[in-house]
């Protein structure tokens, strides 16, 4: 896991469910980690697959990720390169893919009415900073245990290790 | 210091003393549940480099969400499905024959009081119906489960939800669970386990309950649940697999959010497009044509969201400018459904009865809207593209609220199409194959 990322800003708004980050219809037809991304937000932002960088950031509204537990929908924006998603709160579901998926997601209500569409903003996550031109704000380190799995690279990874498959 | 049954349970199994709020806790759970996405599940496993389950007793899969299947794609899911079942000798499996996983799972005594279960599927919360901890867990985890036998958890807050009084007529738990993720909003409980109780609690049957708890989900709780009682141990009677032991909150513990909720104040209403939260009064939407109705899913398609149905629709004819798509949630309640006429009823007014399982609810098959249509559905989620075309909406509301808009074709209040629940209920009770229970 990188310990600064730098990308430019998606802002979208509250209640972004898991249909519209990767909609149910390609749920069993859809298998390729790839193809996933390009589905990507598909039926919130047509532009996002074709125009997102590694290392952007996602800043959204409350309850981000609510709906379908599915995990294509964490997985969709992990191999688009997603740094990391901000926002006030995480449907539960989505907190766990997130966290599985080694996708870094920030809970902080701060930043949402300050960054823009297409800022640039850095993330340091071992100072727990997000960084840019309108101001330096804080948020609430990891949990260990849950910063352990990110650190292996995801859940898996994480049990290969644990079970003494990888060193 | 009294504990909630979160905190109980969870210390319970975690092998420790006790748990906080907030704390991380690993447990291993009594069952872990997938459907037609022990595919993806089993390749996740596959990585991991373990070649046998931990326990291949703890895993239970019901094929559901395309059934039959509609294509080459699924029934290849499906195929593989049953490989892997057969490889690792996993006894717990119910083929497309039998209904939508949750059901399943309560009709054949999986459910169990002061259990923790898992399933890869976010509706998991239904079987706090039975007082278990139910939560939706992710395809990655169910994987880990199969290699390790353990999942982490957070320790959540709890809300109480105290219910008192009774339904108005025309009014159902489906109106209740509405309108409190209404009140609430869609992460009105978010992170938090959500305890029903209260007089109106208990007086509610099995189908309701599970309705009610089903539904927890889409206020982002984490685990909804009703305080085990003998309508639970009677339904278990002779079904349930193992022997078990409720768990329930102490007297005194700590609830961080109580809502006080009389039943009788609660009115019919109608979840309107593209979130669940977006709850109005049935009144408010009268008149908006629909071009489909469908009465399914595992929020409300059992015996009883048929016996009205079948009531309402009897010796009648849906209007001709929409379809009825009706899609039992097990064989068994199908069964249950031809025996007491019911089917006869519904198929008569113009009905089309699908083959129990998840039919379009998440767009796979059977009912998928074309563009522009709208769908008054009586399933649990109305998001954008949710039934497989995001070119169309999804209105959610009771399967009374279902039987009268198809009979016109326009949102209608169910209190035009009053039934008798006096009728229906000794006609429940005869069904002997399911013994779902009937409206307080
Ligand atoms: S009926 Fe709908 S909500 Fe229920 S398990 Fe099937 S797809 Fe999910």
């Amino acid at each position: 896991m990188e310990k600064v990322i730098k990308g430019r800003v998606w802002k979208y708004g509250d209640d972004v469910n898991t249909d519209v980050i990767f909609p149910g219809k390609y749920t069993y037809t859809v298998n390729d980690p790839e193809e996933m991304g390009k589905h990507a937000m598909e039926d919130l932002d047509p532009e996002f697959t074709d125009k997102v960088e590694p290392g952007d950031v996602i800043i959204a509204g409350k309850n981000f990720g609510c709906g379908s537990s599915r995990e294509q929908a964490a997985v969709c924006l992990k191999v688009k390169g997603v740094g990391a998603i901000i926002a006030p709160s995480f449907s539960r579901i989505y907190f766990r893919n997130g966290v599985n998926n080694g996708l870094p997601l920030i809970t902080s209500s701060e930043v949402q009415n300050v960054f823009e569409h297409g800022d640039t903003i850095e993330i340091d996550f071992e100072a727990g900073e997000i960084r840019g031109d309108k101001g330096t704000f804080s948020f609430p380190p990891f949990n260990e245990f849950v910063f352990g799995i990110m650190e292996a690279g995801g859940l898996i990874p994480y049990t290969r290790k644990r079970m003494g498959i990888d060193a | 210091m009294p504990k909630t049954f979160s905190e109980k349970i969870l210390a319970k199994y975690a092998g420790v003393e006790e748990v906080e709020p907030g704390s991380i806790v690993e447990v291993i759970p009594d069952v872990a549940m997938s459907h037609d996405n022990t595919a993806a599940i089993s390749k996740t496993f596959e990585k991991i480099g373990v070649d046998k389950l931990y326990d291949p007793d703890i895993h239970l899969i019901v094929l559901d969400h395309c059934v039959p299947p509609a294509n080459a794609t699924f029934a290849e899911n499906h195929r593989q499905i049953r490989t892997f079942v057969k490889k690792h000798g996993i006894k717990n499996f119910y083929d497309i024959n039998h209904g939508i996983c949750h059901q399943v799972m309560a009709e054949n005594g999986h459910c169990l009081p002061g259990t923790i279960m898992t399933g890869s599927d976010s509706h998991s919360t239904t079987y706090g119906a039975f007082g278990a901890f139910g939560t939706g867990v992710t395809r990655s985890e169910t994987a880990v489960i199969m290699a390790t036998g353990k999942i982490w958890f957070r320790v959540p807050e709890t809300m109480r939800i105290h219910l008192t009084g009774t339904f108005k007529d025309g009014v159902y738990v489906k109106d209740l669970a509405l309108h409190i993720i209404g009140k609430i909003s869609a992460d009105g409980a978010l992170y938090r386990a959500v305890e029903y109780d209260g007089p109106a609690a208990h007086r509610f049957s099995i189908s309701e309950r599970m309705t009610l708890t089903n539904l927890a989900v889409e206020m982002g709780a984490k685990v909804g649940y009703v305080p085990p009682d003998e309508i639970v141990y009677n339904y278990l009677e002779g079904r349930a697999v193992k022997e078990y032991e409720p768990v329930f909150s102490d007297e005194g513990c700590h609830y961080d959010e109580v809502l006080e909720i009389d039943l009788g104040t609660i009115e019919p209403v109608v979840a309107a497009p593209h979130t669940v939260d977006n709850v109005k009064p049935v009144g408010e939407l009268e008149g908006e044509p629909m071009e489909q109705v469908f009465v399914g899913t595992c929020n409300n398609a059992r015996l009883d969201d048929l016996a009205v149905l079948a009531h309402v629709l009897k010796d009648k004819t849906i209007s001709s400018e929409t379809r009825l798509v009706v899609i039992p949630a097990s064989s068994k309640v199908m069964i249950d459904a031809m025996r007491l006429g019911y089917v006869d009823s519904i198929v008569s007014a113009g009905g089309t009865l699908g083959t129990p399982g998840c039919g379009p609810c998440m767009g796979n098959h059977m009912g998928v809207p074309g563009n522009n249509e709208k769908t008054l559905s009586t399933a649990n989620r109305n998001f954008k593209g949710r039934m497989g075309n995001r070119e169309s909406e999804v209105y959610l509301a009771s399967p009374h609220t279902a039987a009268a808009t198809a009979l016109s074709g326009r949102i209608t209040d169910p209190r035009n199409h009053p039934v008798d629940w006096d009728a229906i209920r000794e006609e429940l009770q005869e069904a002997t194959l399911s013994p779902v229970l009937v409206k307080a």
